[in-house]
């Protein structure tokens, strides 16, 4: 990208312009391209495509008016929230109740900064990415605050509260988590942990060893808390605060929120996918450079995208918690364990410092027999309660 | 040296808005934005490690404890008493002006070019090299000081353990 852009400048096409401003033009271009060809769409598909999965698990047809299966719902709903009235309190405080719904996205929106598509595709490789993906969704955090404080109202308030308390305190079992993936890999750097991984999963950072497996889970666990995504949407329950932070938000304010929180989601699985299963690596079936990067885009997207599924599934079947168990499962459970994690992966690079083939090996093996159990148990489902709608899946 | 400015003319706004607003939530919001434009200065400065540092501890976690505290107490009942802080504050930014003069006077016109950074600099490695290797000792003795005052602040919060 850099080099382009410095290319760009030397051929003198931006002759009299400071350096700065040059980059600074490109950096607004690409975010805006990459916002409305592929952000946008794929929250407002997963947005979609999550309200078909819980209709099917609850037994329901969900939204398939709109387009072929209702694929287009999210486009309707869009220009249905675009041309609503954009509704300010009278008691609010306006300028952090307009601003809040921007901090938000912003913290959400940046972090594709360093997600890596691909081993070209990759906006900024900065040898602090981690620290960037930290640093940066702490922002969701002030945004979340702002909207609940300056709607001047108690469910909101409340709903901000518990956002923050979870979120600050799910980010350490997190960035344990993450860390843990740092000792094995070595770096900061988003592509550098992937290229310590290979394209087979028994050499995927999952499988290193007992220690990184337990840390993928945790690291789920506490990404989805801090994405406020059930069973932890305390700050949005409905049966106790209307809708948390969100209660005084209409329009296209509101729509924002709920735009950061389901590309949030594809943010979550692509960050698992790049520190714990291998990121955008493929087999070496060919060399032409266009088909590599395609193929490691599908690679990288179907791999991320998995994770939202199972995100989804969690949302469908599990009850929420309440704040007591929320705050124990965190700090009671998820922050020891991750220390435990982080200590051990520790231990084991100072007995094994080039890894432990064998070992990989085994995990994998336990990570496929855990996929085959999840498997059997769904068939054993899907036999007993003879639904007749999964088998129709096109209705 | 045109962004250097901009950010810096930012800055001042902000933590001048961090003093002047009426509201302790408008302060702290001003005060998360002061704290996130130092940060892009580290950035411009070849110094991303501190700069993203500085937004996940100072902007992400502390301020949000403030924010927390803030908006658990009730603002409005923070904003009498006025005038005694009025006067302490200004002796002290006087004070503070007067030694940056003088500090700034003190301090020989450079010449020439500043000279480059070296290759590496700031990045990881290069901190925690120094933080861990030339520095070790200093560095435990602070962690230990704040683990200190973690323990203090428990047994004042908790008076019966």
């Amino acid at each position: 990208m850099q080099q382009l852009v410095d290319q760009l400048i030397q051929e003198g096409y931006f002759e009299g312009v400071p350096k700065d401003f040059v980059y600074t033009g490109f950096m607004v271009l690409v975010a805006l391209l990459v916002l409305s060809f592929f952000v946008a769409p794929l929250a407002g598909i997963t947005s979609w495509l999550e309200r078909r999965v819980w209709a099917r698990i609850q037994s329901r047809v969900g939204p398939n008016r709109v387009g072929p299966q209702g694929i287009l719902q999210w486009l309707a709903d869009g220009i249905k929230n675009l041309l609503k009235e954009d509704i300010i309190p009278t008691a609010a405080d306006k300028r952090l109740f307009a601003l809040a719904p921007y901090v938000v996205f912003v913290g959400f929106f940046a972090t594709f900064v360093v997600i890596p598509f691909g081993s070209q595709l990759i906006v900024a490789d900065l040898n602090i990415g981690i620290l960037y993906l930290l640093a940066i969704t702490s922002l969701v955090v002030v945004g979340i605050l702002m909207a609940g404080w300056s709607s001047n109202n108690k469910w909101s308030l409340l709903g901000g509260m518990r956002s923050a308390a979870q979120i600050v305190s799910y980010e350490i079992p997190a960035g344990l988590a993450l860390l843990t993936i740092v000792f094995a890999a070595g770096t900061l750097s988003m592509q550098g942990i992937i290229k310590a991984q290979g394209w087979a999963p028994w050499d995927w950072l999952l499988f290193y060893n007992p220690f990184t497996f337990a840390a993928f889970f945790l690291y789920f666990t506490a990404a989805l808390a801090e994405g406020n995504r059930t069973p932890f949407d305390i700050p949005e329950a409905e049966s106790e605060l209307v809708a948390g932070y969100v209660t005084e938000y209409s329009g296209m304010r509101f729509l924002f929120f709920f735009f950061a929180e389901w590309g949030n989601l594809y943010v979550i699985g692509a960050i698992a996918t790049t520190l714990f299963l291998g990121g955008w690596q493929i087999p070496p079936i060919t060399d032409h450079p266009v088909l590599v990067g395609i193929l490691q885009f599908i690679v990288f997207f179907l791999k991320a995208y998995l994770w939202v599924f199972v995100a989804m599934w969690v949302r469908g079947t599990l009850p929420r918690v309440r704040v007591d168990q929320l705050m124990s499962l965190c700090w009671k459970y998820m922050v020891p364990l991750s220390f435990i994690c982080l200590l051990g992966t520790a231990a084991w690079m100072v007995i094994w410092p080039q890894g432990n083939r064998v070992a990989s090996f085994v995990m994998f093996l336990i990570g496929v027999a855990i996929l085959g159990l999840f498997f059997r148990r769904v068939r054993f489902q899907i036999r007993h309660a003879q639904p007749v709608l999964y088998w129709k899946p096109y209705i | 040296m045109i962004l250097f400015f901009i950010l810096a003319a930012l800055s001042v706004i902000f933590s001048l808005a961090v003093v002047f607003q009426r509201n302790p939530v408008h302060s702290a919001m001003a005060l998360v934005a002061t704290l996130f434009l130092v940060a892009v200065l580290f950035l411009t400065l070849d110094a991303p490690m501190v700069g993203f540092l500085q937004i996940l501890v100072y902007a992400g976690a502390i301020m949000i404890l403030f924010l927390f505290v803030i908006m658990l107490l009730n603002p409005e009942a923070l904003e009498r008493r006025r005038v005694f802080w009025w006067g302490l504050g200004s002796t002290a930014a006087l004070v503070l002006i007067v030694e940056m003069a003088a500090l700034l006077s003190a301090i020989p016109a450079r010449e020439g070019r500043i000279a480059a950074v070296a290759e590496g600099f700031g990045s990881p490695e290069m901190l925690g090299r120094t933080l861990f290797r030339d520095f070790v000792l200093p560095f435990e003795i602070a962690s230990v000081l704040l683990l200190v005052a973690i323990v203090g602040a428990v047994v004042l919060a908790k008076r019966e353990l």
